[in-house]
């Protein structure tokens, strides 16, 4: 399994590696989760408050539907850590921030000079998400 | 006869491996025999070309003829613009490509 | 016209290092052609037959003229003199250098325009009706609304891995001039009988390979509720749209797999639950978008006709232009299809011609149109002849709008990696073939794509033709019956293809068979839906 090469919050992270989908709804006691692409996130949501660590799972960076999985398990109040896994590329981990991801653990480590770069590129963003930033549609109208 | 072809990574232009290194006319194009993959990976590698790819051609008295109508459009130039190709001045160097 | 703010400026500023940035790692090396491809791509930077290729969005097909001189000037300074006006109201430059590349995104940024999504699995560029603010039918204005879409859409972090590129338009008439519903979302601006403003979402259309008719999944979403929808829509595709086979991955497919009511039904819940989440922009931003695409200053009291005693220019006025909402003024369509020309393209002198033409006679607007011309939109009448006697001298005065010579026609193998065939010969012989009898023969649109992706728009022309790899060899399959307005069909296949001559002899007896068959005014695509495909085909196999 890759390290956590990046990392936006204080708590301890969770050493477990995630189960799949299937195995985590009958292990009452797990506390981590590994969803792949073609898992329906919304599955967790009655398990949200025994979740510490959502991984989500890109086997090839093209594929999209871990961005949704994100965004919805966000904005059901997912408050456990959040990891992109797998084909993370340094073009794609500043909009995966912004779908709620907090940790990223690319297969093959990124440069961090492009990855800080990356994160910082643009300062203000059009669309609310659940990443707590405010849209220019509201920094225009106060 | 199997020949190499691809684009300049930095210009986009059309190239076409002479042997030795990538050149922009086809008729310095070489039979590359079994060796295809080997030199095409290694001069991907080396960013010398991009999406290259081998063709099959033939070599006649004009030159080397790709097999493809496609790779002859990209040997010479659009024929709808003869005074973009690689050669503006011949107004029969599109029947070549047909 | 609506005017960057400092946020939308940092925003393509942003890009264009962002940019320089990605081509940096890939010309060092650090990243492969595969990683880097996606990231080109969604810079609208494509590897063709001959060059790299820059497509350049043009949003709702909308152009000031210092826009549009900019990209005149473009086509001098980083390619050969010309560009290409395509069907989804953008530009293309075919002989781009990759270093340079960043440097054209920069110029642009100059001018408030960019290249941002105008290719890959992402929201494209929203397309509208190229007469918007001018057109006499149209409830509002739609381009506020394409404009809050285009905002919305840009770098939207949950949509830019797509099952497969997304095309969006937004019409406000009843007339669509814009092919909305055969796009990924079309959008109708309306009213309900309460007089309050909403949209109507058509989902599920499309051309390519398996073309659909997109069905309205909902014909009224209150209007500041249209990006949540929009949203909806975007995330029940991005779910799940297919992704194992690439020409099953557009949400057409996905529309039709589920039916149309069970995708409905998805996106309903998902539209409910997004409701909640208060993504949809505050209604100043609406407002604040439309105040930009207020009425320019028209005069009143202007003369509301034009001397006609040219007869060149007389026919030219009544073929290319159109009624405008405002007395004493026209929208004027410039025809980039001269007899033998190649559909789209305009020399850098050209396009700077018109440049001049819209700051001097059209309030600084032009619009390009998906069928691949340049509208004037706001012409005084008493200014029609001289802008005309202007563009006849640039070679720009071609009378043929919606005429056989009035071809779209994607580029072809000519210029276009993945066709399997040439378009623009075709085209060229075509027009040059039927130019003499265009007016006698009237309204017949005529589309050829070189492949099946259907970049000319194929299955919706009048008269349609798809270019096909036969062993080798270039074939043309002719179908007939295509149309993309409000009764939008698709065109069926005649029967066996023809080669480049054949087709050209082809089209010329279709249009035979049509004026033999013809009663009263039809147009070629009312005698066909009358007469059927029998006398056609007897014509051209018989």
């Amino acid at each position: 399994m890759a390290d956590v090469q990046f990392r936006f919050r204080n708590d301890e992270p969770v050493g477990d590696p995630g189960v799949t989908v299937d195995a985590f709804g009958e292990q009452s006691n797990a506390s981590a989760v590994r969803l792949e692409p073609g898992d329906d996130a919304r599955d967790l949501l009655p398990h949200l408050d025994r979740i510490r660590l959502i991984e989500v799972n890109f086997p090839v960076f093209g594929d999209g539907r871990g961005y949704s999985a994100a965004r919805i398990l966000r904005e059901a109040g997912y408050g456990g850590e959040l990891r992109a896994v797998g084909e993370v590329l340094v073009d794609q981990i500043a909009h995966m921030r912004r779908c709620g991801f907090d940790a990223f653990a690319p297969e093959v480590p990124l440069d961090p000079a492009d990855a800080e770069a990356a994160f910082a590129r643009y300062g203000d963003v059009y669309q609310p998400t659940t990443d707590g930033r405010a849209p220019i549609w509201q920094l225009r109208h106060g | 006869m199997k020949i190499l072809t691809g684009n300049d990574l930095k210009t986009g232009a059309v190239t076409w491996w002479d042997g030795v290194q990538w050149s922009l006319h086809v008729e310095d194009a070489v039979d590359v025999g079994e060796h295809a993959d080997t030199i095409l990976a290694r001069e991907s590698a080396a960013r010398r070309v991009n999406a290259a790819y081998a063709i099959e051609a033939a070599k006649d008295e004009d030159g080397v003829r790709p097999a493809h109508i496609k790779d002859r459009i990209r040997a010479l130039g659009p024929t709808v613009r003869a005074d973009l190709t690689l050669k503006p001045a011949d107004p029969d160097a599109g029947n070549w490509v047909i | 016209m609506y005017k960057y703010d400092t946020y939308d400026q940092a925003m393509v500023d942003a890009r264009v290092a962002e940019f320089r940035d990605q081509v940096h790692r890939r010309l060092e090396g650090h990243i492969t052609e595969d990683q880097f491809k996606p990231l080109r791509l969604m810079n609208g930077l494509y590897l063709q037959l001959h060059a790299y290729m820059l497509r350049v969005a043009v949003p709702y097909g909308t152009l000031s003229s210092a826009q549009m001189r900019m990209l005149g000037d473009i086509a001098d300074k980083y390619d050969r003199g010309y560009g290409h006006f395509t069907t989804r109201q953008n530009i293309q430059y075919n002989w781009i250098k990759l270093e340079e590349a960043p440097d054209i995104l920069a110029d642009l940024a100059t001018v408030e325009m960019h290249a941002i999504q105008t290719s890959g699995n992402c929201i494209r560029n929203t397309t509208s009706d190229q007469y918007a603010g001018a057109a006499a039918d149209e409830v509002v204005d739609p381009r506020p609304y394409a404009e809050l879409i285009r905002q919305w859409s840009t770098f939207h972090p949950e949509f830019n891995f797509l099952p497969r590129k997304f095309k969006m338009a937004v019409i406000a008439s009843e007339t669509d001039r814009a092919a909305m519903r055969l796009h990924d979302i079309g959008i109708r601006i309306l009213r309900n009988a309460a007089g309050a403003l909403g949209a109507a979402f058509y989902v599920g259309g499309g051309m390519g390979r398996t073309p659909m008719i997109a069905p309205c999944i909902r014909d009224f979403v209150p209007i500041d509720q249209m990006i949540t929808y929009s949203e909806a829509c975007l995330r029940v595709y991005n779910r799940y749209g297919r992704r194992d086979n690439k020409y099953k991955a557009r949400i057409k497919i996905l529309v039709h797999e589920l039916g149309k009511d069970e995708y409905t039904r998805q996106v309903e819940a998902e539209f409910a639950h997004l409701l909640t989440q208060n993504i949809e922009p505050p209604g100043a931003e609406l407002e604040r978008i439309a105040a930009m695409f207020a009425d320019p200053p028209f005069e009143a009291g202007v003369p509301d006709s034009f001397e006609r005693s040219d007869p060149a220019f007389a026919l030219w006025a009544d073929t290319n232009c159109l009624p405008h909402k405002r007395p004493g003024y026209i929208a004027v369509t410039i025809s980039l299809k001269p007899a033998g020309g190649i559909p789209g393209d305009a020399s850098a002198d050209q396009i700077r011609l018109m440049a001049d033409l819209a700051r001097d006679y059209s309030f600084d607007e032009l619009r390009v149109t998906h069928a691949q011309n340049i509208v004037l939109p706001h012409v005084r009448k008493a200014d029609l002849y001289a802008v005309w006697q202007r563009l006849e001298a640039a070679g720009l005065g071609t009378a043929n709008l919606d005429r056989i010579g009035d071809i779209i026609a994607c580029p072809g193998l000519d210029y276009c990696s993945l066709a399997n065939a040439r378009s623009i010969p075709v085209a060229q012989k075509i027009s040059q073939r039927l130019a003499p009898r265009e007016q006698e023969i009237g309204e017949l649109k005529l589309k050829i794509s070189g492949c099946i992706n259907a970049c000319g728009h194929h299955h919706a022309g009048h008269i349609g033709i798809l270019g096909v790899d036969r062993k080798g060899v270039e074939n043309y399959q002719l179908s007939l019956g295509g149309c993309e307005g409000a009764d939008t069909s698709l065109g069926q296949i005649t029967g066996p293809g023809f080669d480049e001559d054949g087709i050209v002899d082809a089209v010329e007896k279709a249009t035979q068979v049509y004026l033999a068959n013809k009663q009263g005014s039809e147009r070629f695509l009312d005698t066909y839906r009358r007469v059927g495909m029998a006398p056609f085909k007897e014509a051209l196999y018989g």
